[in-house]
């Protein structure tokens, strides 16, 4: 009997090509004990069965250290998944430990308040032993600030440690100045009254400042966790298991992290595609709008990609893996999600300078009021005027608001945009979208499909049509041509039967030729007809002029050596081009076709789409000198295209727009992808940009408002006019409220949704 | 202008010089990557109401492996973001994170925490 084995799964360090894989596999396999290893590079694991009598996880780490790579050693669970998971743990705990505190905060304030405000009575103040009073309201204090206050002095002591200062820091001194002043007044009235004051105290101002502004941070941590929503998501999309065919044709459920590069796997209806892949057997019709934002199923068949996450509706069918792990379109998909979150807009940039020296600004501003109010004041109430505003300038500025302004924007809308397929690079690419007044499409594949298709199907004479189709078909299902797939895919929509064709040949730059049903078929261009000696009636020599003013290329085709037939191709628009093009002008832009045709083709497109300005005749390596020439207009200029041959001017224009998941050149020149092949992700972008930046714009202009307007009036700026002072409290309410306000409004991009047709 | 007067307003000046040259001027800690065998420079960095070292010096061309270990549960410092390296990360309380990244440039870039507030700098030289 074999001996058990074991399976560990290590995580290898340093493979940066498939030979690495293939030298920490052969250097694992020399390992005695070791009876199986699969290294698989993509995910960069190694799965190795043993023999525990024979070898350790530890001589297996030692294999493949000698081979010249190192194991990374994970703690158990600190996958990127557990990571994610651990940290959400975290974040749950917290909410819940601020929910604790602010809840002791509140319930002490409540009973705070009242007792505090005795004096209002005068009647019942003969009753009460003031000093008494005072230790009880003391002890009703101290937990708020040292159990449910605690984070903010612990946190500004930090800070301080480090040279720096943050909210906690404003919320520390002031209340601490608070307190102690109070506590002064508790402890020792007398040193108070020997000087003409009245020993007052602060414990209201202290419990209700620290209840208010955790009430601000738990609405805030709240909403905080709703901005990255839809990216969670995304990320909650990908499949767990695989159920992949062994050789011995056994169907076995893996984990997703153990399936591997051209292993098969079976999709049942209903089921997740668990990874990418084509598919090798069987078709059905596939829902992509997880990753395209396409509503409606796309058919797939034999040799058609399948990608991970996405959902199988009618049909099953077998697919071979082509990418794992980090490779698959959804993990692409999140990790520029991620990017673009990390980013940073230029818009942000006067807020981050402001940010950076807010809080040691206001500390100097709170600093000055109170030696004006102390200097200024009548000499009998200086102290304590001196000290009100002082709390209550440290206290209502608020630099929460500004550092979320841009940031919880810019969160929401990148995420949004991926849920309609539209990816947006960075908080940049966003910004220049929203200042684009042109927009510049390459005609092939964005206003048309960008593949051939058959428009014109003209048999010659008495032919019969559906006859002619047949034998056409049969010849051009052997040919490999684009303009034969266009012929074999209109003669498959028409439901042609399907005949044998024999002897298939191609004639390089003509066509092709082959024997159906004992004739000789030739179809090609004008040069085969005429090189095989077959000569064109006057009706379809007009015809095909016809044709060709269209600018449609022209198929001929000839039986035993007689013309009989044309067949029209041509590239054809797009079902969705001419309203998403309305829309874009609509929005106020300018649109602006370039093609490689020539001018009158140019000028029938673009009457068709109602473009009233395009480039005809641009060759594919003047596309980026035409979004120059725009741009030397002035202009702004998005650039719209298929990713083929236009990486250029995607970089060159200020913002180019990548389609139809587009190439990985294109990708990488453009500042937003389109997951879709279709111009309404163009309007979509740019909605959504210009949706973000009007809400960063009013975002920042409520933080930097509510800063400049407040802490004036706070630091009692309306006293010498209108007698109006702040108080703390209800600063502590307007500081909790405007950095809650700001992610609101923040979050209101949730409810973006694409117009539609 | 009594006596108190005078020490509130020369104590109040004197406050206020000193939290301007405190936060703004003072010296800052700083830290030098040490390269590992592997030629990648590693760096250290703890997260408590800062960075310490919150000056972070390296070399230009090698990838840089930074690990943040978050000493706190405050809420201030859960992300940090690297906004010229498109780099954000959630660094877990009491866990250490590591961010790896290339310099291509010389420069100094700044990394702060989610709103801007607590502040370093990478310096590739």
């Amino acid at each position: 009997m074999e001996p058990a084995t074991k399976t560990e799964t290590l995580d290898i360090e340093g493979m940066t090509c498939a030979s690495c894989a293939a030298s920490v596999e052969k250097s694992l396999t020399r390992t005695p004990g070791v009876q199986r290893v699969v290294v698989n590079f993509a995910t960069e694991k190694a799965t190795v069965d043993y023999v525990p009598a024979q070898a350790t996880p530890a001589t297996l780490k030692d294999a493949v250290v000698k081979a010249g790579y190192g194991v990374l050693e994970r703690a158990p669970g600190t996958s990127a998944a557990e990571r994610s998971a651990e940290i959400d743990r975290q974040k749950a705990l917290a909410y819940q430990k601020l929910k604790r505190r602010f809840g002791v905060a509140v319930v002490l304030a409540v009973i705070i308040m009242p007792l505090s405000m005795l004096m209002l009575w005068p009647a019942l103040m003969e009753r009460v032993n003031m000093p008494i009073l005072n230790y009880v309201l003391l002890a009703l204090t101290l937990p708020v600030l040292f159990y449910s206050g605690r984070e903010f002095f612990s946190s500004a002591w930090n800070s301080f440690k480090h040279r720096a200062a943050n909210m906690d820091t404003l919320i520390a001194v002031g209340t601490g100045a608070a307190f102690l002043y109070s506590l002064a007044a508790t402890v020792v009235p007398d040193w108070f009254m020997r000087r003409g004051l009245m020993p007052e105290v602060y414990y209201d101002t202290t419990a209700t400042i620290i209840a208010l502004i955790l009430l601000g941070k738990v609405l805030e941590l709240r909403a905080k966790t709703q901005t990255s929503a839809a990216m969670k998501a995304l990320m909650g999309l990908q499949a767990k298991t695989a159920r992949v065919v062994r050789p011995d044709g056994q169907e076995v459920d893996v984990p997703i992290e153990q399936v591997q590069l051209d292993d098969i796997i079976v999709v049942r209806p209903g089921e997740k595609v668990a990874t990418d892949g084509v598919i090798a057997e069987g078709h059905s019709a596939v829902d992509e709008a997880m990753l395209t934002g396409e509503s409606l199923p796309v058919e797939k068949k034999e040799g058609d990609p399948v990608f991970g996450a996405t959902l199988n509706k009618t049909g099953s069918f077998r697919f071979r893996v082509t990418k794992v792990g980090a490779d698959t379109m959804l993990s692409q998909i999140v990790k520029l999600v991620e990017d673009a979150q990390g980013s940073r807009a230029p818009i942000q940039r006067l807020a981050d300078k402001v940010s950076a020296i807010f809080v040691p600004t206001v500390i100097v501003i709170a600093i000055l009021t109170f030696v004006l109010w102390f200097d200024l004041a009548p000499l009998e109430a200086r102290l304590p005027l001196a000290l009100v505003n002082f709390v209550a300038v440290l206290i209502i500025a608020c630099p929460c608001a500004l550092g979320l302004a841009t940031p919880t924007a810019i969160m929401v809308s990148t995420g949004k945009g991926a849920e309609h397929g539209v990816l947006i690079r960075n908080a940049e690419a966003l910004e220049k979208a929203y200042q684009v007044d042109t927009v510049l499409l390459d005609k092939t594949g964005t206003i048309t499909r960008g593949e051939p298709a058959v428009t014109d199907f003209v048999p010659a004479g008495r032919q019969d049509a559906a006859q002619l189709l047949q034998i056409v078909a049969a010849v051009e299902r052997q040919s490999e041509h684009p303009l034969a797939e266009a012929v074999v895919r209109y003669a498959d929509a028409q439901n042609a039967p399907q005949l044998p064709a024999t002897g298939f040949r191609a004639v390089e730059g003509k066509g092709a030729a082959a024997t159906v049903a004992g004739q000789a078929v030739l179809i090609g261009n004008r040069r085969l007809l005429t090189e095989e000696g077959v000569s064109l009636s006057a009706e379809l020599t007009a015809q095909a002029e016809q044709l060709l003013n269209q600018a449609k290329t022209v198929l001929y085709v000839a039986v035993a050596g007689q013309a009989v037939g044309l067949i029209g191709v041509a590239d054809t628009v797009r079902e969705t081009s001419a309203a998403a093009i309305k829309q874009l002008q609509a929005l106020g832009l300018e649109v602006v076709m370039m093609t490689g045709d020539n001018p009158q083709t140019a000028a029938q497109v673009a009457g068709q789409m109602g473009i009233t300005r395009y480039f005809a005749e641009v060759l594919p390596s003047g596309k980026a000198g035409k979004v120059k020439e725009l741009q030397a207009e002035g202009r702004t200029v998005a650039m719209v295209g298929d990713g083929i041959n236009d990486a250029p001017a995607l970089a060159q224009a200020d913002i180019g727009l990548a389609m139809g998941g587009g190439t990985d050149v294109a990708m990488e020149a453009a500042g937003i992808t389109l997951m879709r092949s279709d111009l309404q992700g163009v309007v979509t972008a740019i909605e959504l940009s210009r949706q973000t930046i009007r809400t960063i714009k009013q975002n920042l202009f409520f933080a930097f408002i509510y800063n400049t307007l407040g802490i004036p009036i706070a630091a009692g700026l309306l006293y010498p006019f209108f007698g109006i002072l702040l108080s703390p409290m209800l600063a502590a309410g307007a500081m909790a409220l405007s950095s809650v306000s700001v992610l609101t409004n923040s979050l209101r991009l949730r409810g973006f949704s694409p117009v539609k047709n | 202008m009594d006596t108190a007067e005078i020490i509130v307003t020369v104590v109040g000046l004197a406050l206020a010089g000193f939290v301007v040259w405190y936060f703004f001027f003072s010296a800052r800690q700083t830290a030098s990557a040490v390269s590992s065998s592997s030629g990648v420079q590693e760096v250290d960095i703890t997260v408590k109401g800062g960075y310490s070292p919150d000056v972070i010096e390296v070399e230009r061309g090698k990838p840089v492996q930074l690990s943040f270990y978050r000493d706190e549960e405050n809420s201030c410092s859960e992300e940090i973001l690297f906004p010229d390296f498109s780099i954000r990360r959630d660094l877990p309380a009491f866990k250490t994170t590591l961010v790896e990244l290339l310099p291509e440039q010389a420069g100094r870039f700044e990394f702060t925490c989610g709103m801007g507030m607590l502040r370093g700098s990478l310096v590739v030289k």
